[in-house]
């Protein structure tokens, strides 16, 4: 029933009782305790939980912007971080999509997302900018080539900085929030175009997200996190099959799967809210 | 809708409103605003000067100052003067000097400030303590130090320069966004990119910023310098001393209007001189410019 579209063989990601805690001695705070989740080929796993359970965590040990304490994250077999890898490696192999977005400011639209072959010496400049061209014409972004990121709206933004992630053929996409300023009717379209994206590409995608409607719409699974310190407390089959379009919404199931979900996760979004977490 | 807003002005066209109708064309509200503003402030200066003739005892302040219209006739006899053109051309030399070499310092140094901590750790301290000495407190130390007189304005130039520079290299650099720099190395960015793509053009607006400011105090600090030093080697009465020494020599000399034209100079000066560096930055950052 759950129907994995076409995928690379690549990006599957094994997470192993990580463990990961901030602070100095005497005063840690545990960020992740004991997580494992395994997120097969060419997945959408949509990551759900209270604010500052530490889902970001997670997600910045995933992509290596920092070591982990405990167990092991892989990727096709690969170990990224754990035993005989104390050093997190960071990769264009998966790439973050950040909340607020992290396009250089300085640099046209093209040029952001012509970067990353550039700066790893896969192509010329020029060829660079010629893929980066065709990217954006079958995104539907022509026209805005020469503009700097700050001319864009914030959602066609978030779709550059994609694009920017995607020219790099990474096996894995980790998104934070990525559309969570974006208003209702933006963040719909913006959901038909990820996952237009996806099928084509069949990338595995690491979505953070609070929005409820949006992780059944697009993913597979909805894994809802414990409060901190951060575990997969349950996680849920998505049964509605690919590719969706947005009439899903109105469906019996969809509603069937939000009341369930959500009752899950106010479970957890309470008992945070009762021990003061704070965004984090 | 819009036939109402086209019908409006053939509605009102009267000769009184036509002469509204090309104020409003040509000139826009705030510079109308600016123009009426400077105009009264003139009338005022004009009328308080003349304060002694028409109340029979002058004004404190505005009495004692040179009536516009002397400082106008000062101005256009000085404009034949080749004397003043070369204190402008004096303190235009000084100011550029020391202002590139503020520059060419104070940015590299404020880059590896910013870079390295350990460097940082080591010499944020001794620069925060020289930093509150103003310039023109070095003005005798340097004149002990340089060997002429030149090169001791130039340098007192520099520190006021530098100092503002600095600062906001570190800043501009401790504001740069951490994410782009993960992203930049997520995507396989080397240090050497990071530094050239990523935290060289991300420290611009902010050497902008240090720029526009230290220009100003260039100026500020180029004209005591000159007064306190004598205005440089081989400076007479009316010549080679720069603007600074120009309007001390004419306090010196009793020429009082005079000093307001060598005041209102170097307010053109620091003007215009201001506009030029900020066109020159919104040239080097043109992402700034968005609306």
């Amino acid at each position: 029933m759950n129907v994995r579209p076409i995928h690379n063989g690549r990006g599957a990601i094994d997470i192993a009782d990580v463990v990961k805690s901030y602070g100095s001695i005497g005063s840690d705070v545990l960020a992740v305790d004991r997580c494992s989740l395994s997120i097969p080929s060419g997945e959408i796993c949509m990551i759900v939980g209270p604010s500052g359970c530490g889902k970001t965590t997670l997600l910045n040990a995933i992509a290596g912007f920092h070591d982990i304490d405990g167990g092991a994250i892989t990727l096709d077999g690969r170990t990224l971080c754990g035993p005989g890898r104390p050093q997190a490696s960071i990769g264009s192999d998966r790439i973050v999509v950040f909340q607020n977005g992290a396009l250089f400011p300085w640099m046209n639209n093209l040029d952001n997302i012509a970067f990353g072959p550039v700066v790893q010496k896969r192509l010329t400049k020029k060829e660079a900018r010629e893929k980066a061209r065709l990217l954006m014409a079958d995104a539907g972004l022509s026209g805005y080539e020469d503009n700097y990121p700050g001319e864009l709206s914030s959602g066609l933004q978030r779709r550059v900085e994609i694009l920017r992630a995607l020219i790099n053929e990474p096996a894995v996409l980790l998104l934070d929030e990525p559309y969570r300023a974006l208003d209702a009717l933006s963040k719909s379209i913006m959901h038909e175009a990820l996952l237009e994206t996806y099928y084509r590409t069949g990338v595995t995608i690491f979505f953070i997200t609070h929005d409820l409607e949006e992780a059944i719409f697009l993913g597979h699974r909805v894994v809802v996190m414990t409060s901190r310190p951060c575990r997969p407390k349950k996680i849920f089959n998505i049964d509605i099959p690919h590719p969706r379009r947005y009439d899903v919404l109105t469906s019996q199931r969809f509603r069937e799967l939000a009341a369930e979900i959500s009752a899950t996760v106010d479970e957890e979004a309470i008992k945070a809210f009762t021990l003061g977490d704070r965004e984090g | 809708m819009a036939e109402a807003a086209t019908a409006a002005p053939l509605g009102r066209a009267r000769p009184y409103d036509l002469a509204q109708w090309i104020a409003e064309r040509f000139v826009d509200r705030s510079k109308r605003r600016a123009i009426v503003a400077l105009a009264a402030a003139l009338a005022l200066w004009e009328i308080g000067a003349d304060s002694g003739a028409w109340l029979g005892a002058p004004l404190p302040v505005l009495g004692a100052v040179p009536a516009p219209h002397a400082v106008l006739a000062a101005f256009a006899k000085l404009l034949h003067d080749s004397g003043y053109w070369q204190s402008w051309a004096a303190s235009l030399l000084r100011v550029a000097f020391g202002f590139v070499a503020a520059l060419a310092v104070g940015v590299p140094f404020g880059l590896v400030l910013a870079s390295y901590s350990a460097f940082r750790g080591a010499a944020f301290p001794v620069f925060e303590l020289l930093r509150p000495i103003p310039p023109l407190a070095w003005v005798p130390a340097s004149i002990i130090f340089w060997p002429t007189q030149e090169l001791s304005i130039a340098f007192v130039i520099f520190l006021g320069g530098f100092y503002t520079m600095v600062l906001n290299v570190v800043g501009g650099a401790d504001a740069l966004d951490r994410r782009l720099i993960q992203s930049a190395r997520s995507m396989g960015a080397s240090r050497v990119t990071i530094f050239q793509r990523l935290i060289l053009p991300g420290v611009l607006p902010s050497i902008g910023v240090g720029m526009e400011i230290a220009i100003g105090v260039t100026w500020e600090v180029v004209v005591a310098a000159e007064m306190i030093s004598g205005g440089g080697s081989g400076a007479s009465a009316s010549s080679g001393g720069g603007l600074g020494f120009f309007i001390w020599n004419s306090y010196v000399g009793g020429a009082y209007p005079d000093i307001v034209v060598g005041m209102i100079s170097i307010g053109i000066a620091g003007y215009v001189s201001s506009a030029l560096v900020r066109r020159a930055v919104i040239r080097l950052a043109p992402w700034l410019k968005r609306k």
